[in-house]
């Protein structure tokens, strides 16, 4: 394997990629398959919660995904601001629209559940409502993407609000806890002792995290692909033009 | 950095810009709040922090699309991109004269808003110190999402969907202090966050807005 460093030339990239990319997506469909079915027909109903339970499988992932494709989208927006790592900018460009869907799945999904068990669709939580914030800058920098034309521009300006938006997404975050007690219950894995769910549960969990991390990364690549294509695409069209 | 100030400030009191836009605003939400709630003043006076801090907020946003806009457009902004005054000091400069112009006069009138929703009086003091401490940070938040989106045609949705988010810390910390002061509770908590949001925003945020700046004049 060459270093991170050589993939900021696209060509490099796309031949990597080229049987990277297969395998992973095989990957991300076999586990997330074999995750979610064990997940929803092999484990038992809770002793309270019912069948309602198993949308956990689900749930977890991607809300833990959402956060997570932000931080991958920090890191990008930074090399590329430092390095001028092209790749980079064109995965995080790639990322927002995959971490958009993860923050909606998890807010729906929670919605979906809190109906029967809280017995609200929404309550001004601070996980919820961090979320729902989470959910409008994933938005916004989608936006100012698709609304400049000049792709160095975009990618700067875009790689900029990424950076003060996350110095303010934690700020909300705390602002939020501080702002109403929350109803969502504590963090659902914790690595201190005296976890509180079983192993029949979470099993089939740690596999759809990791089934969901697979997806990600192959639609990552999937996209930033894209992206070097209509990249390049643009600049033909642009020799055309020209000659 | 004086007479860009005092050229800023002419410009928004003499060209009809912003600077009546935020105000009328604030009076208009303050009018028809009671018109759709309900006369009630219990209720008012339970939604009147709220109401005042969301109102100002929203005045804030109106006007900052006018923050570089014109400038750009007949280019006096290359002109001070060029100018021997470092940019950031020009975007604090900006950020200033938007908060003249509208945060100053939305905290000069607050009392009276809040007399318009039965605010408790406890509050006022609350009131009128948590909106001058904090609509500095969303005049200099609002510069950077300006900065941002200078350069675009219909420019105005996306800065009001890019600096929304950003607004939030400001206004949960600024409401909870008037209403904190309402209930009369300490809001001593509150109060230090808003204004280590606002010191740190003054401080830190024209660096990233002459950035922005500096790459749409490229």
């Amino acid at each position: 394997m060459a270093s991170f460093w050589e993939y900021a030339n696209p060509l490099k990239f796309m031949r990597t990629t080229d049987w990277l990319l297969p395998i992973v997506t095989w990957a991300a469909v076999i586990v997330t398959t074999v995750g979610l079915v064990w997940g929803f027909f092999f484990t038992s109903d809770d002793f309270r919660q019912g069948s309602t339970v198993k949308i956990i499988f689900l749930h977890v992932p991607s809300a833990m995904m959402a956060i997570n494709i932000w931080v991958m989208m920090l890191v990008a927006s930074l090399v590329w601001l430092i390095r001028r790592h092209h790749v980079s900018a064109l995965a995080a460009k790639a990322a927002a629209p995959i971490g958009l869907t993860m923050t909606l799945i998890g807010l729906i999904t929670g919605a979906v559940w809190g109906q029967p068990m809280w017995g609200t669709w929404w309550a001004w939580d601070p996980r919820l409502t961090s979320f729902l914030i989470l959910f409008l800058f994933y938005l916004g920098y989608i936006a100012l993407w698709a609304a400049i034309d000049d792709p160095d521009t975009g990618a700067d300006l875009t790689a900029v609000l990424c950076l003060v938006g996350s110095v303010f997404a934690v700020l909300s975050r705390y602002a939020a806890i501080f702002w109403n007690q929350g109803l969502h219950q504590g963090a659902s894995l914790s690595l201190a002792p005296g976890t509180r769910m079983d192993w029949a549960y979470k099993a089939p969990l740690y596999t759809c995290m990791v089934g969901f991390g697979l997806v990600f990364v192959a639609l990552l690549l999937a996209g930033t692909r894209t992206e070097i294509r209509a990249r390049r695409m643009k600049a033909l069209v642009t020799r055309e033009r020209m000659a | 950095m004086i007479s860009l100030l005092t050229r800023d400030l002419r410009l928004a009191l003499r060209a009809g810009g912003g600077f009546g836009l935020g105000l009328a605003f604030y009076l208009i939400l303050a009018v028809l709040v009671p018109l759709g709630v309900g006369p009630a003043p219990a209720t008012l006076a339970l939604i009147a922090p709220g109401i005042l801090w969301v109102g100002a907020l929203l005045a804030c946003l109106l006007s900052l699309d006018r923050i570089f806009a014109l400038d750009f457009e007949d280019g006096s902004l290359d002109l001070l991109a060029t100018a021997p005054v470092p940019l950031e000091a020009v975007v604090s400069i900006k950020a200033l004269a938007h908060w003249l112009t509208t945060g100053l006069p939305l905290v000069l009138i607050s009392p009276v808003m809040g007399l318009l929703l039965f605010l408790p009086s406890e509050a006022y003091l609350w009131l009128i110190l948590s909106l001058t401490l904090g609509t500095p940070a969303l005049s200099v938040i609002g510069t950077f999402g300006a900065a941002l989106t200078v350069g675009l045609k219909r420019g105005g949705l996306l800065l009001s969907l890019l600096v929304l988010p950003l607004y939030i810390p400001t206004l949960i910390f600024g409401a909870e202090v008037v209403s904190r002061g309402a209930q009369g509770l300490s809001v001593s908590t509150p109060l230090a966050l808003l204004a280590g949001i606002t010191a740190g925003a003054v401080a830190l945020l024209p660096f990233a807005s002459a950035l922005v700046l500096r790459i749409n004049l490229r």
